[in-house]
């Protein structure tokens, strides 16, 4: 399937083309990627568009290989991506770890299916843990975005590249199975961002200048602490400059529910059955998982009642919600091990019964 | 009157600290690998994809471009390189456990891919870094710090034979295996790392060479023991020659 180059209209299309088509529009010059459900289609629709545009895809023989495509391409500057989910992004968290100390801007599409393990294909929010505190070695911290509507699939795509970019970090769009796999209507608006400079770091034969050299390797004890310091103090930055949220209705609210992704849509609803019960509930859906809008979190505890954490997944984003309450209220889970997300009804109910 | 018979080459780093053991071969290796670079013009336009073992000092070195890749993982890291920019010249410089051991798989698909690279592997039968294992190169017989009683084909299975391997992959274009055991050994080996460049300079395919060379430090040998062991033992399991070479069938 070939959906064609449109902006300023909108076109009804699954999260995972949104996905590759808002990838070409920002430039994205390659792709590596091995297939993997429910994300195929990425790598399905990029295989033809770049061939088209002349920009490179390269089917890899693996995941491990596809990520260190990746880094390799990211060296030179060139955006470039890849994409997969759960299992299969088990097997690049060693890219991902080295992407970071190397401080490469790889995109990483990570589309949520069911685990631990093989799990199956359904959606899931499993991998919260494996985005947001990294499934490789060392200390690191990749940008996570989490869209919750195909539209935001492509407009956090855009974003993915530039915040990757800007950082020169790795950059995950957390996405789910339901998401990958829904159709929706979307708009491609033209790719917002600025360009960033990158030609006085990037690899291009040393021409003129000392070479450079991109290595992850840090033999002196003392030199190590201090390049650590220093990727700290960019991971601060992020979290001031770049945390996102959206949240509703929390002015005068009791209880504020909590979720990410797709499942905050079903949570929306959730909150409205219960409003028209005339209790007083909010919803808070962090969009950027790192940073993670602890602060703002923190500051509605001091008024709240009670946070509920609406998951599918048995409970990660709510240690997150937790430490940034810090005890003041109580915060409690909702979820669902697996799957498409609970009904709104049941969301409600569940809800009700904790107060 | 005087006439210079040697040069350090203009690819070659001034005033490094020599890093490898005593009568380790990589320091021959690396020294053919940046004269080659010079003879082919090719220094600023030059990026390599370092690996993990004592290959991975290449950087301190080559006066180029170089990015350090996982372990196994330069052929992967080499490809990204030269599909997001496809005018660089772009090697690897790697190891045998490093190539056909964790990194096999990344090995054989960019020859099947045909990926307009090179490849330069350092066969020493054993993981040299970290002591002296047995690795994927290791011969029968072979006592190492693994393989305390020999390697046996019941316990541990039998060595890999890279280049003839890599010769099988339709996407390579040159395939040899070299040795770095004596002077006019090192001189073929020159000439085959020149033509493993040329071949991608020439956009006809991978270009890959397989040195034998001295690990004096883990086979517990003297410098000349080793190179020995390199002509009397290893260029009889793993014969020298030229595996495959299309330019051959073009001339």
């Amino acid at each position: 399937m070939v959906v064609e180059c449109l902006t300023g209209k909108k076109v009804l299309m699954k999260g995972n083309y949104a996905i590759a088509q808002a990838a070409v529009l920002a430039g994205c010059e390659c792709y590596f990627g091995y297939p993997i459900t429910p994300q195929s289609e990425i790598g399905e629709y990029l295989s033809g568009k770049m061939q088209e545009l002349g920009r490179a895809y390269v089917s890899a023989e693996s995941e491990l290989a596809a990520i260190n495509m990746v880094i390799g391409a990211c060296s030179t500057g060139a955006k470039a991506m890849t994409s997969s989910s759960s299992c299969a992004v088990s097997l690049m968290q060693e890219g991902i770890s080295y992407a970071c100390t190397d401080e490469l801007p790889v995109v990483l599409v990570s589309v949520m299916r069911g685990g631990p393990g093989l799990g199956n294909i359904y959606p899931s929010q499993g991998d919260y843990y494996q985005s947001t505190k990294g499934g490789g070695n060392g200390d690191y911290r990749t940008i996570v975005l989490a869209p919750s509507t195909v539209q935001e699939c492509a407009d956090l795509t855009y974003k993915a590249f530039y915040l990757a970019h800007k950082y020169k970090n790795p950059t995950i769009l957390l996405a789910d199975g339901l998401l990958g796999q829904m159709m929706e209507p979307v708009e491609f608006k033209p790719y917002p961002y600025s360009e960033i400079e990158n030609s006085d770091w990037a690899l291009s034969g040393a021409k003129g200048r000392e070479p450079r050299i991109i290595r992850s390797y840090g033999p002196l004890a003392e030199d190590r602490c201090e390049f650590l310091e220093k990727l700290f103090e960019k991971y601060k930055a992020i979290e001031e400059n770049e945390t996102l949220w959206e949240e509703n209705d929390t002015d005068d609210a009791d209880v504020v529910l909590v979720s990410f992704g797709s499942t905050s849509r079903n949570v929306n609803t959730a909150a409205k059955l219960l409003r028209a019960k005339g209790l007083k509930v909010g919803t808070f859906r962090p969009i950027t998982l790192f940073p993670f809008p602890s602060k703002r979190l923190a500051e509605l505890a001091k008024r709240v009642k009670m946070f509920v954490s609406v998951e599918v997944n048995m409970g990660q984003m709510i240690d997150d919600v937790k430490l940034a309450v810090n005890g003041l209220v109580p915060v409690e889970l909702v979820h669902k091990g697996v799957g498409a997300p609970p009904d709104p009804e049941d969301i409600a109910a569940q809800v009700e019964g904790l107060l | 009157m005087t006439t210079q018979v040697f040069k350090i080459a203009d690819s070659f780093k001034k005033n490094v600290k020599y890093t490898f053991c005593p009568g380790c071969d990589h320091g021959v290796a690396v020294r053919l690998v940046a004269e080659v670079i010079d003879e082919l013009g090719i220094r600023e336009n030059a990026i390599v994809a370092a690996a993990i073992g004592c290959s991975v000092t290449i950087y301190d070195f080559l006066n180029i471009d170089a990015l350090e890749s996982p372990h196994g993982r330069a052929m992967a890291v080499a490809t990204g390189i030269k599909r997001a920019k496809p005018d660089k010249f772009v090697f690897t410089y790697q190891g045998d456990g490093d190539f056909a051991s964790i990194g096999w798989a990344e090995s054989m698909h960019a020859g099947l891919r045909g990926e307009k690279i090179s490849s330069i592997c350092i066969n020493n039968t054993t993981f040299g870094m970290t002591g002296g294992q047995l690795g994927p190169t290791t011969m029968m017989g072979q006592v190492t710090t693994t393989s305390p009683t020999g390697r046996n084909p019941e316990y541990y299975g039998y060595p890999i034979k890279m280049a003839e391997h890599m010769a099988l992959c339709d996407g390579v274009a040159y395939s040899a295996r070299v040795s770095l055991d004596s002077v006019p050994n090192i001189r073929k080996a020159k000439q085959a790392i020149k033509k493993a460049f040329e071949v991608q300079l020439q956009g006809l395919g991978l270009g890959f060479v397989e040195i034998l060379a001295g690990c004096p430090t883990n086979w517990r040998m003297s410098p000349a023991q080793a190179h020995d062991r390199v002509r009397d033992e290893m260029m009889q399991t793993f014969k020298p020659g030229v595996y495959k070479d299309v330019t051959a069938d073009i001339k």
